[in-house]
């Protein structure tokens, strides 16, 4: 294995485009070294972004836009009182996975780029319309969040693309966001289920929303119908069931070691019901 | 009573000093199994099955054998041929012979210059494998057509026509449970699971091993009982037992694992192939796939009651499963199971059951636990239909001294009715409940082990002692020991240094096991004080120039016995060790024996639940542990046994189980989804020390350490049924399975 | 290999690691420093933590090439010489370890929580030494003893 430590994302990028192997990209480490520690994934080459200038700022532009580095950690994040004020939801949702340790080194991009469905921070990522900086040997491009996982583990990133940042839109006013996540213990689980709500609200009426669901289908989904029965509505209960039953309708699960696909769906409906009261509440906050 | 009172007053026992080797754990400084290297050391690593059930058709290490750094490379023929019984099957556990057993059965092994190359040679080994049909539950592995682990295992106790795969059976009690149901006012029988726990510790399984052509060899490893890794290593190696020596490490945990060699004797092959020193430790996938769970059950129980809370039938049966070997702990669930209980009419049986599954080796009171879980919440549904108060139905029908115990024999003196007083009489119980929470009370049961036991006591000449046992201490063990040898000399706590002996230098000592290091080594050691203060007062009488009977001892001097032995001042323990090169060598004392009369202990345990109704998750809101201890040692870590106990049933109660899919593979080889309790999972464990001192030990001492998982599953299953308002009958109560049963219920 | 440059415990070290080494080999097996213990290997039990530039990582989840300039803090340099730093007495105080494997792991990220937030209640002690796995205790004398630790602490400032 070789070990490389580029100066910049276009390096970084021309190192993955002329990799012939099994080529990796090393921000917090806290999944690639997992499948290197198991022997599951050898890379020929692991490229580590840290040493990159910027790669650990978060920037708040004019706009009220946001842009978080890639190697910014959870704990770093979870520090940052700003941007907390405004996408708490995504933020809570960063800091879910894993432990105090794990928390130091994990990242967004690194959960996302990881593929998998179950990833934490990524409903609350779609949920907020986030999108991802890519740049490439083609040049840079934005794409957005849900438009980056294809399956379980793989993306829709060409060879020699590297994420170097994500960005937040303007939270602007009267917005929420919230995640929550279903796991048999307290902490250090996978998500059996997990729910991420993003909304707008002029007074007590829901304006925008976005609800995305992680594990309960090979990729992270955005269900629109779910968003769209909270627009218009004050969040009563005949909202929250047509959410819940958008929520469950759009579950495509799979039965495994971490749940079942009845417990999936229906546990589906009950976050996002959950989420979106509190990510509600923020919003009226 | 002048035992009771013998068993208070003391000056030393039941203080809670700070513990002899607390610096060496808070520092990093002491050594576990992983923490030495040896000059020319190579590293080790296991390959192993990834199929259930297969022959073993090819093993073609040539590739393997001439990579980079490789120097030796194992697998069966390398080990001794023609052992038999018990022997024979640790040996074809940790090295598989014509078959793969179970996923994660080692078939090879390799050493080489560092654990990356070995790691990296691994990979070059080629197995070829003829993957034959598997089964790993256990009542699958009980219906005709399943497939057979082993011909002929079966042993003469097994009833005519059952499956091959049941290998053992246990039948006992008395009086006739039909009779029993008949009175009764009401009869439930339901069927239990339990699935499949792993012991958990923390620290992987890992040892230093050398061994010469020779036959001589020094093994360092992390086990319950150095002696026996040292009896098995030289079985399965074909050497002489004292020409090896083992040295036991500080221990990472064990909880029964470690009571089972799984490793070393690879290490020692790979050492006497390559001629130098091999280390070998365990990823924790391995410890997961290849190391102890314990069975996993099925039963069925079946009690009958009167509406006053009469127990008047038990009966039950258990089916344990205890992987591709003969050895699940059946008998002792059968015996436990009704334990708590005076019956006049009651059954047990038990069968021990194969399947493709690791070898189950012991966790925490075998058996126990399960049994519990079924006969417990029977009582608890009983006593819920019938209205009535579960500690009040527990006193009446409460096993006391002198009563017939269901396994057979007659109660010696024991504590159950003292902890379910004192459970009725804690706060907790009668603390209200929150709504939508449940509260679960269980009893427990474990018989505790005494077990060939050998001590040394050394003195010093400046009068401080060296206090040699051969317990591993897994828990803080060397505390209590120094604080017993103390008190029987009279001398401070800090003056005796305790030390866990290899096995060249101590006698044989059974394992670390069987909650007995207290109780058995305890005894060992309050004996070779005694004999040491013997010879203590010898050395002072013949100073005195009267007899060694007219000395005694008291507060670490020696002093006539009476008026008439004469007028001498004290003669402290200093100025005898300051001498006695002078008056007759050495003073040592030591005992040697396999005592009897380890006290059995009860536990009651209290636990409150919340359920939430939507996603099924549960919380331990409330937990409190009863148990007799006999006499507390050092209260700290009696206590620290009950948490730690507790906590254990809560994992197995909630979260814990081993998961194979149709393909038979273990799925949750880690402790990502091998679920154990965290911190902010529990709330703090409250802990109630019951002493009812046991006759069989001087102090009064019963063993703690397993009884405390008993209770937990029952009390826990109790506390969640009655939270969510119906039975859970399998374990563990992961939030899908209650969750479908309220929605089966609604 | 890689020659890596990195201070542990105040002290320089330079080392050839391999790039597949992970800090927690490098720590105990080139510098003999091997109170981090390696649990799981997965980053899911906490045994392996130390602090890499004042934040507790699991080590095992590092590459000793990520620790090029960086400064790692481990067990053994929490006691200043004979004085034990006062976590490490509270354990010992309130028979916190049974076995002692996962102790080095605890204290060092219980220092690193004390030190961030010097007055936690229970629930924040537990939460932040979720990915400490004790087997042993039940973590009640554990959590008695960090909050004993920062009352002291707090105390003493």
């Amino acid at each position: 294995m070789r070990y490389h430590t580029p100066s910049s994302f276009e390096d970084a990028s021309a190192l993955a485009a002329a990799a012939t192997g099994v080529t990796r990209f090393l921000a917090g480490g806290t999944d690639v070294l997992v499948q290197l520690r198991s022997d599951l994934v050898t890379p020929d080459d692991l490229i580590d972004i840290k040493q990159i200038a910027g790669v650990r700022d978060i920037t708040r532009r004019d706009d009220g836009s946001w842009r978080i580095g890639a190697a910014v950690s959870g704990a770093e994040l979870a520090e940052h009182e700003a941007l907390i004020a405004e996408w708490p939801g995504v933020v809570e949702a960063l800091e879910l996975i894993g432990s105090t340790q794990i928390q130091a080194r994990c990242t967004l991009v690194g959960n996302l780029c990881n593929g998998s469905p179950a990833a934490d921070s990524v409903p609350a990522m779609i949920a907020a319309g986030a999108t991802v900086s890519v740049v490439g040997p083609e040049g840079a491009r934005e794409i957005t969040v849900e438009g980056v996982p294809t399956a379980p583990g793989v993306t829709s990133l060409g060879p020699g693309e590297v994420v170097s940042a994500v960005n937040l839109p303007p939270r602007g006013k009267g917005g929420g966001d919230a995640y929550l996540r279903f796991i048999p213990r307290t902490e250090m689980d996978i998500a059996v289920v997990g729910a991420g709500v993003s909304l707008s609200r002029e007074g007590d009426t829901i304006t925008a929303a976005r609800v995305a669901l992680g594990a309960v289908a090979p990729t992270v989904l955005l269900v629109e119908e779910a968003g769209a029965a909270l627009v218009g509505s004050t969040l009563d209960d005949a909202a929250l069931a047509t959410l819940a039953r958008a929520a469950e309708a759009a579950c495509r699960p799979i039965s495994d070691k971490r749940g079942t696909v009845e417990f999936r769906t229906h546990v589906a409906g009950v976050l996002a019901r959950r989420a979106a009261r509190i990510a509600y509440d923020r919003a009226g906050a | 009573m002048a035992f009771d009172e013998e068993t208070n007053g003391f000056k030393v026992v039941g203080t809670r000093p700070d513990r002899p080797d607390g610096i060496d754990k808070v520092t990093g400084r002491a050594r576990f199994g992983a923490d030495v290297t040896a000059p020319g050391m190579l590293h080790a690593v296991i390959i192993r099955s990834p199929h259930a059930h297969a022959r073993i058709v090819k093993i073609n290490a040539s590739r393997a054998e001439a990579a980079n750094g490789v120097k030796a490379v194992v697998t069966r023929a390398d080990f001794a041929d023609g052992l038999e019984g018990e022997n024979w099957n640790i040996l074809e556990n940790l090295m598989a012979g014509e078959r793969a057993l179970y996923d994660g059965h080692a078939v090879a092994a390799i050493a080489a210059t560092s654990s990356l190359a070995a790691r990296d040679a691994a990979r070059l080994v080629e197995v070829e494998y003829e993957v034959l049909p598997h089964v790993t539950d256990v009542d699958d592995a009980m219906q005709e057509g399943a497939p057979v682990i082993r011909e002929g295992a079966a042993d003469g106790s097994v009833p005519a026509g059952m499956h091959p795969n049941v290998v053992r059976c246990h039948d006992s009690g008395h009086g006739d449970p039909e009779e029993g149901f008949a009175e009764a006012d009401l009869v439930i029988e339901e069927r239990f699971t339990t699935e499949a726990t792993h012991q958990g510790y923390i620290e992987p399984h890992a040892c230093l091993g050398t061994l010469g052509p020779d036959g001589r060899g020094e093994l360092w490893c992390c086990t319950q009982g150095h002696w026996n890794v040292q009896k098995v290593c030289a079985a399965l190696l074909d050497v002489e037992t004292s020409k090896l020596r083992v040295t036991a490490s500080e221990i990472g945990g064990g909880f029964g694992g470690k009571t089972a060699v799984f490793i070393e004797p690879v290490a020692l092959a790979l050492s006497r192939k390559a001629n130098r020193p091999v280390k070998l430790v365990m990823p924790r996938a391995d410890v997961f796939r290849a190391t102890g769970p314990t069975a996993s059950t099925s039963m069925d129980v079946k009690i009958g009651m009167k509406k006053d809370g009469t127990i008047s039938g038990a009966s039950g049966v258990f089916r344990c499963q205890g992987g591709a070997f003969p050895g699940a702990p059946m008998e002792f669930t059968a015996m436990c199971a009704f334990a708590p209980y005076a019956l006049r009419h009651v059954r047990q049986i038990g069968f021990d059951v194969m399947t493709n599954r690791p070898k189950q080796a012991a966790y925490r009171a075998p058996g126990s636990p399960m049994a519990a879980f079924a006969v417990e919440s029977v009582i608890d549904e009983l006593c819920n239909r019938l209205g009535l108060d579960p500690i009040d139905v527990r006193l009446k029908n409460a096993s006391r001294e002198g009563t017939k115990a269901s396994f057979g024999p007659s109660w010696d003196r024991i504590g159950l009715v003292e902890t379910l007083e004192a459970a009725k009489e804690h706060p907790h119980f009668s603390a209200p409940l929150a709504e939508g929470a449940g509260r679960g009370i269980s009893c427990g049961f474990w018989f505790n082990h005494a077990g060939e036991t050998a001590v040394q006591l050394a003195l010093s000449e400046d009068g401080t002692v060296q206090l040699s046992v051969g317990t591993p201490d897994i828990g803080g063990s060397r505390a209590s020991m120094c604080m017993m040898a103390a008190e029987e000399l009279g001398v401070p706590y800090d003056d005796v240094r305790t030390t866990i002996a290899d096995t060249a230098t101590l006698g044989y000592n059974e394992i670390s096991h069987g909650s007995r290091v207290t109780y058995a080594s305890g005894l060992a050691t309050i004996e070779a004080a005694r004999d040491t203060v013997k010879k203590l007062c010898k050395r002072a009488a013949d100073k005195w120039g009267i007899d060694a009977e007219a000395v005694e001892w008291r507060d670490g001097c020696a002093i006539p016995s009476g008026p008439n032995a004469g007028d001498f001042d004290p003669m402290p323990i200093k100025e005898i060790a300051s001498r006695m090169g002078q008056t007759g060598g050495p003073i040592v004392g030591h005992f040697e024996a396999t005592p009897e009369g380890a006290g059995v202990s009860f536990a009651t345990h209290i636990v409150d639940a919340e359920v939430d109704r939507e996603t099924g998750a549960t919380t331990v809101t409330r937990y409190t542990v009863v148990q007799d201890a006999g006499k507390a040692i050092h209260p700290s870590y009696v206590e620290g046994q009950y948490q730690g106990g507790a906590a254990q049933g809560i994992g197995w109660a909630l979260n814990e189980e081993y998961i194979y899919d149709d393909d038979g593979r273990l799925q949750n080889a880690g402790f990502l989804d091998y679920r154990i309790p965290v911190a902010s999972d529990l709330p703090m464990i409250d802990t109630v020390i019951v002493e009812v001192p046991n006759p069989g030990h001087p102090y009064g001492v019963r063993g703690v350490g397993e009884t405390s998982i008993c209770p937990p599953l029952a009390a826990i299953a109790n506390a969640v049924s009655n939270a969510a308002g119906v039975r859970m009958q399998d374990l563990p109560m992961r939030p899908s399975r209650i969750l479908g049963a309220l929605k089966a219920r609604s | 290999m890689i020659h890596v440059s990195t201070t542990v415990n105040g002290d320089a070290h330079e080392l050839l690691c391999d790039p597949r080494e992970t800090l927690l080999d490098a720590l105990r097996d080139r510098l003999e420093l091997t109170g981090a213990k390696e649990g799981c290997g997965t980053g899911d039990c906490g045994a392996c933590t130390v602090l890499l530039d004042g934040r507790p990582v699991c080590s095992c989840l590092v590459l000793a090439a990520e620790a090029e300039g960086h400064e790692v803090r481990t067990v053994e340099g929490m006691a200043d010489g004979e004085n034990l730093h006062p976590l490490q007495r509270k354990f010992i105080e309130h028979a916190a370890l049974q076995c002692g494997i996962c102790t080095p792991g605890i204290l060092v990220a219980a220092k690193a929580l004390l030190e961030r937030n010097p007055d936690p209640s229970e629930t924040e002690v537990r939460y932040w030494l979720a990915g400490n796995l004790c087997r042993c205790t039940g973590y009640d004398k554990i959590i008695r003893a960090v909050l004993d630790a920062a009352s002291e602490m707090r105390e003493a400032t």
